[in-house]
């Protein structure tokens, strides 16, 4: 039990998946500049980073590993050059259903992260996860723990700099530096408190 | 003939990926910690850009736009396993070094971009082009900020020593700050600042501006 929580301490804190594994930049630049739209893709990532990441698990250590088709009686392949391609797919596919679910079952919640979904299949931080965890070797508990705790880690990243940008909306800043310049300063000062998260060794 | 070169050289500076559309950022973080790296990455990168917006133009007329993200998405892919398994095959500490980031490049928001915004409406040799100017554009961005992080985070310069550092009997301290994550975002920071002021034209508008204070004896 408590190796499972310091792996989720880990992920979230010492490990950030946006603050020191540059995963899922570009959305995490683009939209933190409402914090009301940066908590919903927040959520929106989270949920689909706790499925996805124990999903591709389950499919990497039972069809794609070296051997894992044994159960099948075929011994000696290894399919493991197809996980960049079965990734994506599963990553697409559970976005598209978790939308049309949504929209069946939970209306209000599909209203308030429909136009999100989407744009996380082209999220690094989503793929970035499960692949991570298929270099890292987790199994499929760990998985969740990992999956739960980077798309968490994700989440209070963006909220964080989306509420420092509304502030930063008043302050007087260089012309060239205006927009984009000063949100990477941002992000590198945010980054290096992140990292004093470092010698916590749990 | 001359629109032929803007399509090629716009991406470098006018309109490049990094500084001006916000594409493909991720990799430009996380792999500049050391030239020779961030070198194969750029490789990587401009080749499956420039091959999948050929590919995409190829078959733009028979792909069905409802799921064209999906048809995109596995041309993409399929080609980021090849220069996978390429790089495995010939330069194995590298690809060891890149981890996860070859994978990423099929989510890296400049081939999808680019593959949706350019190859979806323009015959395939302008788009092949487009791609190979996108590609350049990233690798200047990621090669300037791999050469400053090398040059004063370990002193090296495409793994030969420039400035002698402290631990092997030299004179320049490492400055340890530069391998880590922050500074990437400094350096990145600084380029487009630096780039603005130079084509003032990207420069964006502020959203508010301080009006000048009427009276100024209320502050004093």
């Amino acid at each position: 039990m408590e190796y499972y929580f310091s792996l989720l301490v880990r992920s979230i804190f010492i490990d950030n998946i946006a603050l020191s594994m540059f995963l899922g930049m570009c959305t995490f630049i683009a939209l933190s500049k409402k914090i009301d739209a940066a908590i919903g893709l927040g959520i929106a990532v989270i949920v689909v980073q706790t499925i996805t990441v124990p999903v591709n698990n389950i499919i990497y250590n039972y069809l794609l590993a070296d051997g894992a088709l044994s159960w099948a009686g075929l011994e000696n392949v290894d399919l493991s050059f197809l996980v960049f391609l079965c990734f994506i797919g599963v990553i697409a596919s559970i976005v598209q259903i978790l939308e049309m679910v949504l929209d069946k079952y939970v209306p209000a919640l599909y209203n308030a992260l429909g136009v999100f979904l989407p744009l996380i299949t082209v999220n690094c931080a989503i793929l970035g996860g499960s692949l991570l965890m298929q270099e890292r070797g987790y199994n499929l508990a760990e998985s969740v723990v990992f999956g739960f705790g980077s798309g968490t880690s994700w989440a209070l990243a963006i909220v964080v700099l989306a509420g420092i940008r509304e502030k930063l909306k008043y302050s007087d800043i260089p012309e060239g530096l205006q927009g984009l310049g000063i949100v990477f300063i941002t992000v590198g000062l945010i980054s290096l408190g992140f990292m004093s998260f470092g010698g916590i060794d749990l | 003939m001359s629109k032929t070169k803007d399509t090629l050289l716009d991406p470098l500076f006018n309109n490049n990926p990094i500084a001006l559309q916000i594409l493909g950022i991720c990799s430009a973080l996380a792999v500049t910690s050391s030239m020779k790296v961030s070198f194969v990455m750029c490789i990587a990168l401009t080749t499956v850009a420039a091959f999948s917006n050929l590919f995409v133009s190829l078959i733009r007329n028979q792909i069905p736009s409802s799921i064209r993200i999906i048809v995109q998405m596995t041309i993409i892919a399929s080609l980021v396993i090849v220069v996978d398994q390429i790089l495995k095959a010939v330069a194995y500490d590298i690809s060891k070094q890149l981890s996860v980031f070859v994978g990423l490049i099929i989510t890296n928001c400049i081939i999808m971009g680019r593959a949706e915004a350019f190859a979806m409406k323009n015959p395939p040799l302008p788009s092949l082009l487009d791609g190979l100017g996108n590609g350049l554009g990233y690798s200047l961005i990621l090669m300037v900020v791999a050469f400053f992080r090398e040059l004063f985070g370990s002193g090296t310069i495409w793994g030969v020593v420039i400035l002698p550092s402290t631990t092997n009997g030299g004179w320049y301290v490492a400055n340890g700050m530069m391998l880590m994550p922050p500074s990437a975002f400094f350096i990145i920071g600084l380029l487009i600042w630096g780039l603005r002021s130079w084509k003032r034209s990207q420069i964006e508008k502020a959203e508010y501006k301080l009006s000048p204070n009427a009276k100024p004896s209320e502050v004093s």
